[in-house]
């Protein structure tokens, strides 16, 4: 569904390279993970397939078509985006019901009122609530509404950027659970961006470790399960991710020690 | 426990005229140990940290039968005792130590300053000394350099190290720490804890550490608080979490999703109403 | 929708009501709109009609404030006076506010090579002080409340434009923009919807801040008489004639005078209290 080769992305014209030839190919209807720490350059690489960032190099192909520099109004009816702060991606001044209603708008498609109920029923909101202004949502309800508004032009491709980093554990369980009822149901492509290497384990069949701006290692999720990756920094990542295991009884100078 | 250094009785804080209750009826003591204090957000975990150290803003409201630093009683402390109190014998390690250093004065004259407004006695080439020591401690490479950096200039990680140097330098019996490795990348975040539990251990601190994190305070904390909306819920050993009874921190628990074995679906919490009213499980 | 924005319209003013000095400069205004639209009901007088046998009469019952060098009642004068500062108020606001927020936005959101143009274009009128730069164009298109209009609206505009583009370019980094770019948005689409009406309550309250000097501006050029032109009644060129007659007449000079000070000083009041509601950054 998305292949992507050889990508390059710099901020601006002429600022240094922060992603450097990476490439991946995600099978449609699979989830695919991004994991690295911050400054890596994993949320950079989801921006530059969004078409956010045109500073890029490489191809990137949506369903074996290559991409253009410039997306087409018709690309964001393939592929959307859910961005990590749910307080920061709704318009603070408008309703649920017309943040909704904009991606119909723009893409010129008919609006009608069972649309935006049937989508928000589907992440699991009462319809009710599309009266309201996002300061009167809880971050879960929010996140909820920012998927929403990425389903409603019913994308084959979702790209999630760390969609429940700013949320908490319970909260973060029902999103997780909400996105692989979600992929089950529409079959849904998932390409995931997190620093949380339990929650890429939660949802994705294939990982690509970053580090530095590039991909160190790829494997698939049964490797990660039972630590059997080879370089050395995804080693280093996933020990210092398996400290929070619930499993692991280690102690903080055994785990130090890495 | 032997003499607590901090004892909270029945502490309830309100914002806005009372409107709005952000702690209730909270009660514990503070030993030479490490005691955590987990929630979620608006649990009130972090207006307790603050309220300690009386950072509230004006608009709220402490009350307490009791809430007392070794025999001062912190409710009637004039704000000259508490000027001593705080970064004096109680340090506070905020979450992003962007924020909280001065951006434009170099870190090495930052904490230099902060010893000497507790030490005022010390000339300027004592505490010049102590800042390179303290920077040493915090296990900083070549502190020399370090020192004459500007924060923006050093790593959210090396930041933190020098906001717990700083912290320290003051010799501080009681650290409160809000949050202090969230904003650390995972393999930055053991190193801080590693070095905050080793120094703990030889100064013989108590520690409150406050984090939303269950995994992180289980691993790191002696004894833990789950507070939820504002109330202690149950209070626990650290290593007996796993066998805890109130269904709030069982679902706590359960909802983290795990590397080795995912269920196919995470378990949720269901709010209980009388999770509001019922008594503190534990002691 | 109707609902939710008075409860928003509601919460501002209980917010307002906070600001006792807000309420103060708020009265004056209202009292500036009623004074102007209602002038005929509350004088007998002819604002122009001259008395030269009654010149220079003091303040009595007949003649509230007195009456000027043509017998003119100062009063009256100062009422219908309210209508031209309520006229050049109105227009500058409609001609400056539109125009500071597209250059504004526009600068910002494009960025690159158009907000090169427009800025340095922004800068070079800011580089004049403003009544220097309204007095030039006034001169230049000469004398005439219109054209004492389009002068100050000229210096007007550009800090509009500069803190419509400083907000733009921090909406600009936001999710929720990104968002709507991602659902094929065209830009304008994205300015006129989702950036513009967020800059609106910031340009409200730089407006309201700016109004005093655009008041004093307009006495300025009405006392150098390049604004409205005698005989209608005009608050700065009232000041001008009064000047002569200063220490036999004072009231001719003090009362246009201090209608000039009551209603800028109103205005920046209002501006302050409309700062704490609107813009969440100045507030505590």
């Amino acid at each position: 569904m998305i292949e992507v080769e050889n990508l390059t992305v710099r901020f601006g014209p002429r600022s240094p390279l922060v992603v450097k030839g990476v490439g991946f190919s995600v099978p449609r209807g699979t989830a695919f993970g991004l994991v690295g720490e911050s400054g890596c350059g994993k949320s950079t690489v989801l921006r530059a397939i969004s078409g956010l960032n045109r500073n890029c190099g490489g191809r990137i192909s949506l369903d074996g078509q290559p991409l253009e520099p410039s997306r087409s109004r018709s690309f964001f009816r393939s592929v959307q985006m859910v961005f990590q702060d749910p307080y920061g991606s709704l318009h603070p001044r408008k309703t649920v019901r017309s943040q909704l209603i904009e991606p119909l708008r723009n893409q010129n498609l008919p609006i009608n009122a069972h649309v935006v109920e049937d989508v928000l029923k589907a992440v699991g909101l009462d319809p009710g609530l599309g009266y309201r202004f996002p300061h009167q949502l809880s971050g879960g309800q929010r996140q909820r509404v920012a998927i929403a508004r990425a389903l409603i032009l019913d994308p084959p491709v979702l790209l999630l950027d760390e969609p429940t980093s700013a949320l908490d554990v319970s909260v973060q369980a029902e999103i997780l659970n909400l996105l692989a009822d979600l992929q089950k149901e529409r079959g849904l492509t998932y390409l995931l961006v997190s620093h949380d290497m339990a929650v890429i384990a939660h949802l994705c069949s294939r990982v690509a470790i970053m580090s530095a701006g590039e991909i160190v290692e790829e494997t698939g999720i049964d490797q990660i399960r039972s630590g059997a990756v080879e370089h050395p920094y995804s080693r280093r990542l996933l020990s210092a991710s398996h400290a929070y295991g619930k499993q692991e009884q280690r102690s903080i100078e055994e785990l130090i020690s890495f | 426990m032997t003499e607590p250094l901090i004892d909270i009785r029945n502490m309830e804080i309100s914002f806005a005229d009372g409107y709005v209750k952000a702690v209730r009826g909270v009660s514990f003591q503070l030993g030479r140990e490490k005691l955590g204090i987990v929630g979620e957000s608006g649990s009130g975990k972090s207006t307790v940290g603050r309220a300690i150290m009386r950072l509230l803003p004006s608009s709220s409201r402490t009350t307490a039968d009791r809430m007392t630093f070794h025999d001062i009683d912190l409710l009637r402390a004039d704000e000259k005792q508490m000027m001593d109190i705080r970064g004096r014998r109680i340090g506070l390690i905020l979450q992003d130590p962007k924020y909280s250093l001065n951006p434009v004065m170099r870190v090495g004259e930052q904490i230099a300053e902060t010893y000497r407004l507790h030490y005022p006695q010390a000339g300027r080439k004592a505490a010049e000394k102590k800042v390179l020591e303290m920077l040493e401690a915090v296990r900083i490479r070549d502190p020399q350099r370090v020192a004459r950096l500007y924060p923006h200039e050093v790593s959210g990680g090396m930041g933190q190290r020098i906001m717990i140097a700083m912290m320290l330098i003051a010799e501080p019996e009681v650290l409160i720490a809000d949050e202090p490795t969230s904003a650390l990348d995972v393999t930055v975040r053991l190193d801080v804890l590693a070095l905050l539990d080793e120094l703990i251990a030889r100064r013989n601190l108590g520690l409150i550490f406050i984090s939303h994190d269950l995994n992180l305070i289980r691993k790191f904390c002696d004894r833990v608080l789950i507070m939820y909306a504002g109330r202690i819920v149950e209070v626990l050993k650290a290593s007996d979490l796993d066998s805890a009874r109130h269904p709030y921190t069982q679902g706590l628990l359960a909802s983290l999703p795990s590397i080795e074995n995912p269920p196919s679906r995470l378990p949720t919490l269901t709010r209980d109403p009388s999770w509001l009213t019922q008594p503190t499980i534990g002691i | 929708m109707v609902q939710a924005l008075l409860q928003q319209l509601y919460q501002a003013w209980l917010r307002f009501r906070e600001h006792p000095l807000g309420l103060v400069g708020l009265v004056v205004i209202l009292l500036l709109i009623i004074t102007a639209t209602a002038a005929p009901l509350l004088t007998q007088y002819d604002p122009i009609a001259q008395d030269m046998a009654g010149r220079l009469a003091p303040p009595s019952f007949e003649h509230l404030l007195g009456t000027d060098n043509f017998g003119r009642d100062v009063f009256a004068r100062i009422i219908y006076g309210a209508r031209t500062t309520l006229n050049i108020i109105i227009l500058v606001t409609i001609i400056v506010a539109p125009i500071g927020l597209l250059i504004g936005t526009c600068s910002g959101y494009f960025g690159g090579i158009v907000d090169e143009v427009l800025m340095r274009v922004t800068d070079i009128f800011l580089s004049f002080p403003g009544l220097v730069l309204a007095l030039g164009f006034a001169a230049a298109l000469g004398p005439g409340i219109t054209n004492a209009i389009i002068a100050i609206s000229l210096t007007a505009w550009p800090p509009i434009a500069r803190l419509a583009r400083a907000e733009t370019l921090s909406l600009r980094q936001m999710d929720y923009i990104a968002a709507v770019r991602l659902q094929g948005a065209s830009s304008a689409a994205i300015i006129m919807r989702h950036i513009l009406p967020m800059c609106i309550p910031s340009v409200i309250v730089r407006v309201t801040l700016n109004m005093a000097s655009i008041i004093l501006t307009a006495a300025g050029l009405g006392f150098l008489g390049l604004g409205a032109q005698p005989p209608w009644p005009e608050w700065g060129s009232m000041a001008a004639t009064g000047r002569e007659f200063m220490l036999d007449s004072p009231w001719v000079i003090a009362a246009p005078g201090i209608a000039i000070a009551a209603v800028s000083l109103a205005f920046n009041l209002v501006g302050d209290a409309l700062r704490d509601v609107l813009d969440p950054r100045g507030a505590e």
